[in-house]
């Protein structure tokens, strides 16, 4: 996982609420096996309709989402990240995240940014009134700025640690490797293990 | 300090403690794998450029999807096909060990595991497959993860967990005739609820449980994530070490006495506490089966449908309407007068070698009801083989039903094996959601000689129904 200290780029305002998982990537686009190349099953229902938003210039290459409240409601299906992570967006911004959702997000290095539904809506009109300006979130600081909008947000302190240094799960525990193969080497030696048995 | 058999397992597991928000570290002693949620986590160790890192602690088979005729032939559903091959791409590159259709060790699973030793007392066991608390009965701490944790496990056979609460299941007493493992985690689930296991760790225990033979007592812990549990256990005893020993994995000689003098300690302590206690009386059961579309709405098959209207909680009084809804079925009739159009014999909950055994002792010599189809399906290949040097495939054929190849099968309904459109089956697997088997299928949970006794008559039914 990337480290994220701050991003600029499109903003997307997504002038809908309760945007859940089913919306963000159906049901259908589940059954691959791959861990990329989501992006053609982001927000596909919708993607359907040449004036959705993504259909548009210069909104097409955003990478800040700007959505209303309950951003990520829904089964807990971790594709949903992925497919916003695949077509390019780093930050989603929105004043309620469900929590399965913003747990996701966090461990694959997309980052919620909570801001109070006041900011989002400041936002949105400003991304109306200018489309393609650029939004700049700053993790260190903790804010969303545009133009001269300074949106202060709310991210708690361990997942902000965790994509400021850039560790995901796996490399989180990979700092205890030391640990790990401390446990391995003093484990009974009679467990199994999986290595093919000597045919008789 | 006295301590509980889960918290004894976990403990020996810990390969360090976290500090205030951060969760323990625990170590995985064996990981399962199959096609349906690994080949994401086998793509994000790639695209890390990470190594698995215990191929040796990991073992993997075909089982989900794959079909249980014409093994031999390209698997026909395009999505099944993908993940079966891209399973064997990745344990190809990965270096683990497989076991793919048609193999003798190929099968569910949680059958193949203990089957072949690699299940032991003391160890933790994962899978991304919720049944995983199947390996519970040796008194191992075995349970379901998710596709980023199973990734997480290749990576680094550890995973970070918070702690668990504790709950002991008693069942006294002394099961009946016709009375089974089954009828007792059915009885266990309607008793507590789909939720009531919730943040816990059960431990069976008990006169009724130490009687169980090994196979009974996976059935039993197959189905603890049915009342909500992470895990279901069972202390290991005698009955355990026989099942063990000589098996391919098992330890042998010096290693073999180490092993069982460790095991012994992997007992509750007398005086520990757990944080909840259920008491079941064994003697007071009888055939159970689900009438709804959980595990938890079952009862006795003597007894009717519930009517809703006496249900005093509102939740459940709503849910017990869809279900009825669903099931077709109206308030008052006698479970025994639901007919059923088709039989399920398998699954990881009941698709061993005794629960053939029995259901074959239960058909022998009488035929499938006409307009009743019977699927039997082995758990795995070498339970299938098993059966057919006993000749119980015989027994079933000459009955009318179907012979299969081993798979998931009609359990989960991923493969050919469905139920069609409010087609209604008795099934020995674990699930009765809507759907399960198939769009609109119905399903009843029923023990394997429940089973048996409904191909027989075609309507739910006891073996003890057939002497009449
Ligand atoms: S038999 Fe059913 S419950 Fe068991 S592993 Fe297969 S699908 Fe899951």
């Amino acid at each position: 996982m990337d480290a994220f200290t701050t991003h600029t780029g499109v903003g997307v305002p997504l002038r809908r609420s309760n945007v859940d998982t089913d919306q963000i990537i159906p049901a259908v686009y589940l059954k691959r096996v791959t861990r990329t190349g989501f992006e053609d099953g982001l927000f596909a229902a919708w993607r359907g309709d040449e004036h959705f938003i993504l259909n548009q210039e210069p909104f097409k290459a955003g990478s800040v989402l700007v959505a209303g409240p309950d951003f990520g409601t829904g089964s807990s299906r971790e594709h949903a990240v992925w497919a916003l992570m695949d077509y390019g967006f780093r930050v989603v911004v929105s004043s309620r995240f469900a929590d399965i959702f913003r747990g996701n997000a966090g461990k694959q290095g997309l980052v919620a940014a909570q801001c109070s539904q006041s900011d989002v809506e400041l936002l949105w009109k400003l991304l109306e009134a200018e489309p393609g300006t650029p939004v700049t979130v700053d993790l260190t600081d903790k804010t969303v700025r545009a133009k001269d909008l300074v949106a202060p947000f709310e991210i708690d302190d361990y997942t902000r640690w965790r994509l400021l240094e850039g560790l995901d799960d796996i490399a989180l525990t990979l700092r205890h490797e030391a640990e790990i193969s401390g446990f391995e080497a003093n484990r009974q030696t009679w467990l199994p293990t999986t290595d093919p048995l000597p045919a008789v | 300090m006295s301590r509980t058999l889960a918290e004894k397992v976990w403990e020996a597991h810990v390969v360090r403690h976290g500090s205030g928000a951060e969760p323990d570290l625990l170590y995985i002693d064996l990981h399962l794998l199959h096609e349906v949620t690994s080949p994401q986590a086998f793509d994000g160790l790639r695209l890390a450029g990470r190594p698995l890192r215990r191929a040796d602690l990991t073992i993997a088979t075909e089982d989900h999807n794959v079909p249980t005729v014409d093994i031999d032939k390209p698997i026909a559903d395009l999505v099944s096909r993908t993940q079966v091959e891209t399973l064997r791409r990745n344990c190809a590159e990965f270096g683990v060990r497989l076991h793919p259709m048609g193999d003798l060790e190929q099968g569910i699973v949680h059958v193949v595991g203990p089957q072949l030793g690699l299940t032991q007392p003391g160890m933790t066991v994962v899978c991304g497959d919720s049944h995983t608390s199947t390996h519970g009965a040796f008194g191992a701490l075995a349970f379901g993860i998710g596709t980023s944790e199973v990734e997480h496990v290749m990576a680094t056979q550890t995973l970070p967990l918070r702690p668990f609460k504790t709950m002991a299941i008693n069942v006294d007493g002394e099961l009946g005739p016709g009375v089974t493992a089954k009828d007792i985690i059915l009885a266990v689930i309607a008793k507590i609820g789909t939720g009531g296991g919730q943040g816990y760790v059960l431990e069976y225990r008990g006169r009724a449980i130490e009687n169980l033979s090994m196979e009974a007592r996976m059935t039993v812990c197959n189905m603890s994530i049915e009342a909500g549990a992470r895990a279901g256990m069972i202390a290991p005893d005698e009955t355990t070490f026989d099942y063990i020993k000589g098996r391919p994995h098992a330890p042998s000689g010096a290693d073999w006495d180490a092993a069982v003098a460790y095991w012994k300690t992997l007992r509750t302590d007398d005086d520990a506490t757990f944080d909840a206690e259920v008491h079941i009386d064994a003697d007071e059961l009888t055939p159970f089966v689900t009438w709804g579309t959980n595990p938890g709405q079952g009862l006795p098959l003597s007894a009717n449908i519930p009517d809703p209207e006496q249900i005093v909680d509102e939740n459940e009084r709503v849910a017990a309407e869809k279900a009825l809804t669903y099931m077709g079925l109206e308030p008052g009739t006698p479970l025994r007068d639901i007919h059923v159009d088709t039989v399920f014999l398998g699954s990881c909950t009941n698709g061993r070698i005794e629960d053939l055994r029995a259901a074959a002792d239960v058909i022998k010599g009488k035929h499938v009801a006409s307009g009743v189809r019977m699927l039997v399906v082995p758990g795995s290949m070498r339970v299938r083989k098993q059966a057919e040097e006993e000749g119980l495939d015989k027994v079933f054929l000459d009955a009318g039903a179907e012979w299969r190849q081993a798979g998931c099968s009609m359990c989960l309904g991923m493969n050919p094996d469905q139920l069609a459109p409010g087609e209604r089956s008795a099934s020995t697997s674990n699930r009765n959601f809507e759907g399960r088997q198939g769009k609109g299928g119905r399903t009843h949970l029923v023990s394997p000689l429940v089973a048996a006794a409904t191909a027989v008559r075609g309507t739910l039914s006891a073996p003890a129904d057939l002497e009449n």
